[in-house]
């Protein structure tokens, strides 16, 4: 069966900060549809490859295509150049990312922080976009909500907001970065529940997240990453039950004793 | 003529008088340093009259200008027998200034030592006397040395309005100067690179100084 | 003893006073006003600059930040009332008067601005462009509203401070508060009374404008609540 092109390309990844190393060659494709867990001790590089691919990191070395199309930088004949601000800004609006601390803005209501990409970088009129923000409210259950500020809302209920902020720019892709971390325990739940649901809807979802349960019983493929590198690629199965590489089963063994 | 020609005429001048107005400038914060201290006691203390009276001092010198007091230190004080010459009056004045806002660096270098630190040391017995002298005070002086820099370099900047008093600072003798020269523009921009020479290390430093604290 | 005829004529000469010296005030707050909004603008143009990823322009305004803030603001107004007559441009006064102030400020206005912007989480802007958003839309809409509410206190604070450096105006003949005490004083000699009326005029001032600051901070935090 023919592959169609992957929608995330990822060559020869490597990311320094100064003199410490943190991603050390990665490679790694995202078909269409996806999910992908990223696992991994802290310090592994998760984070860092999550935030290259919308290019809030910029690699040292390597190239990241989205959809075909290298992110961040232009080829200027046979030399890189940063690509403008304005490109990028329009590549970013395909992908939606929903942060370990929410990063809502405090200023703005929930339904104003959702209407805002609509409204001002998609330039949507304002009906139109209101209808979008509802809709979305409605999916994360959190209409009734809508006037508040961010401030008056727990940590699950803002994070359901955010996702529905990035939903609102009806995005190719989604990027999670520990989603439920920051989140009291009683609270991952919900939010893990509307990840779930969109995940079935067919999102290509890459997650980086410490919840190995729901990693399993979601993702397409697993990636377990430690000092930089893939040490494994698989199936959920292959990964948390009958990895035959030791480092990967002395990672799960170890996240399993809790 | 040109700035080279009008430097050479004029710079024994001019760095006489820079050195007058470090002098003031030195001046004004020794009496700051000292009376800032008892200002800042005041505000501490237990005795609610004493409170009272120095947040007075505090809200009155940091809400006049520096040069209606020093109005009021030089002409005003006149009025009722007290004669000071302009330079006292002007070291005197600005020294009083400088006083209401060292008096809450004291303070605010005082309260910033953590409070942890003190419970501690009362923890393990340590009689109060001991504990302000090995613990507070030790890091209250290292987190106040940057802000006491910035008013220094506030307080040598202020000395020039002691020319409006008529005191023997550099400002007053850039007004002479322009007078016989018939150059003020040259003049003032010339007291200003003085200003600036004198200013800008202690700036840097003082930019040192704040680096390290943060540590 | 007490000499009661000296205070009677002070007390009579009293209404004359407060109307001399309110003028002054007049022209104190509003010298004070315009300066604040040069400094304000080109405060936040120096601060732009300082945070730009140009080398060049975060140069050219440490530069203008070191300049201006080594040199006493008098001599700045000094250089500025000689060097504009020396190239053809007469202001009156308080023209002058308004761009020095004005300049000067902008070198301390810029570093409030700066640190305030500095103080809003990178997570907010990232989040921004995470929706899409070009990095000038992101400040316009996400950090510069924030940044706002926190510089109040510091553009409070530099307020005051400038309204007290006006009375350096009186040294170039400005008919602002100061200059209006020296010419009450050297008309009737009544040296106590009148600078215990300007110091007492400058303290309102200063106290009204901090309350009025303190109010709208308030002011701010109230109106997100609802």
């Amino acid at each position: 069966m023919a592959e169609s092109t992957p929608l995330v390309r990822i060559e020869g990844l490597h990311k320094s900060f100064g003199s410490l190393d943190v991603l050390k060659g990665i490679d790694l494709n995202v078909q269409q549809g996806q999910k992908i867990s990223l696992i991994g001790p802290s310090g592994s590089g998760k984070t860092t490859l999550l935030r290259c691919v919308n290019y809030l990191e910029e690699p040292t070395q390597g190239n990241i295509y989205i959809d075909d199309k290298l992110i961040g930088q232009r080829l200027a004949g046979t030399r890189k150049v940063p690509m403008s601000d304005k490109e990028l800004a329009r590549m970013r609006a395909e992908i939606g990312m929903v942060f370990q601390r929410f990063n809502l803005f405090p200023h703005l209501s929930v339904l104003e922080n959702i209407i805002l990409g609509p409204l001002k970088v998609q330039q949507r009129n304002r009906a139109e976009a209101v209808e979008l923000a509802e809709d979305l409210l409605n999916k994360v259950g959190m209409f009734a909500k809508r006037d508040a500020f961010p401030e008056q809302l727990s940590g699950g209920q803002q994070q359901r907001i955010a996702i529905a902020r990035a939903l609102a720019m009806k995005p190719k892709l989604m990027l999670f970065d520990e989603a439920t971390s920051a989140l009291d325990p009683e609270l991952v739940g919900e939010v893990l529940g509307v990840m779930r649901r969109l995940a079935e809807e067919g999102m290509t979802m890459i997650i980086v997240t410490h919840e190995m349960r729901f990693a399993e019983s979601v993702s397409d493929q697993v990636i377990f990453m430690a000092d930089g590198n893939i040490v494994e690629q698989g199936p959920p199965r292959q990964i948390f039950r009958e990895s035959q590489i030791e480092r990967t089963r002395s990672f799960i063994r170890a996240v399993q004793e809790h | 003529m040109g700035y080279g020609e009008l430097w050479g005429a004029t710079h024994v001048e001019l760095l006489a008088a820079a050195w007058a107005t470090l002098q003031l400038a030195f001046g004004a914060l020794v009496i700051g340093l000292i009376v800032g201290l008892l200002v800042a006691l005041a505000r501490l203390s237990g005795n609610r009259a004493m409170r009272r009276a120095a947040l007075y001092y505090i809200e009155l010198f940091r809400g006049t200008p520096a040069l209606v007091q020093l109005f009021i230190v030089y002409f005003s004080l006149t009025e009722i027998g007290v004669h000071f010459s302009s330079f006292q009056a002007a070291m005197i004045g600005l020294g009083l200034n400088a006083a209401a806002y060292l008096a809450e660096i004291y303070r605010a270098g005082l309260e910033a030592v953590p409070k942890g630190q003190v419970e501690a040391a009362k923890a393990i017995g340590m009689a109060r006397h001991n504990v302000l002298r090995w613990v507070v005070l030790p890091q209250a002086i290292r987190i106040v040395l940057a802000p006491i820099g910035n008013v220094a370099i506030s307080l040598l900047k202020d000395t020039s309005v002691a020319s409006l008093i008529a005191a023997p600072d550099l400002m007053l003798r850039a007004q002479d100067l322009s007078s016989v020269y018939f150059m003020p523009l040259e003049i003032y921009i010339l007291v200003g690179a003085i200003y600036f020479a004198l200013c800008y290390p202690l700036s840097l430093a003082v930019r040192m100084l704040e680096r390290r604290t943060r540590h | 003893m007490f000499d009661t005829t000296a205070l009677n004529k002070a007390i009579e000469m009293l209404p004359y006073f407060l109307n001399v010296l309110g003028i002054g005030a007049l022209t104190t707050i509003g010298l004070t006003a315009a300066a604040f909004a040069v400094a304000a603008l080109l405060g936040f143009c120096l601060a732009l600059m300082r945070l730009s990823r140009s080398r060049i322009l975060s140069l050219i305004a440490s530069l203008y930040l070191e300049v201006f803030r080594n040199i006493p603001i008098l001599t700045q107004l000094f250089i500025l009332y000689f060097g504009l007559t020396y190239i053809g441009i007469t202001l009156p006064a308080i023209g002058a008067a308004i761009i020095g102030f004005g300049l000067n400020g902008a070198a301390i206005l810029s570093e409030v601005f700066r640190s305030s912007i500095r103080t809003i989480d990178r997570g907010q802007s990232e989040a921004a462009f995470s929706i899409g958003m070009t990095r000038s839309l992101a400040m316009r809409m996400i950090v510069l509203p924030q940044a706002f509410k926190v510089a109040i206190p510091g553009m409070a604070n530099f307020a005051i401070g400038l309204l007290k450096d006006t009375s350096l105006a009186s040294a170039a003949a400005v008919p602002e508060l100061t200059f209006k005490a020296k010419m009450l004083v050297s008309e009737t000699y009544q040296t106590n009374l009148i600078y215990f009326l300007l110091a007492t005029i400058y303290l309102i001032l200063s106290l009204v404008l901090s309350h009025w600051a303190a109010r709208t901070e308030r002011r701010l935090k109230v109106v997100k609540e609802n």
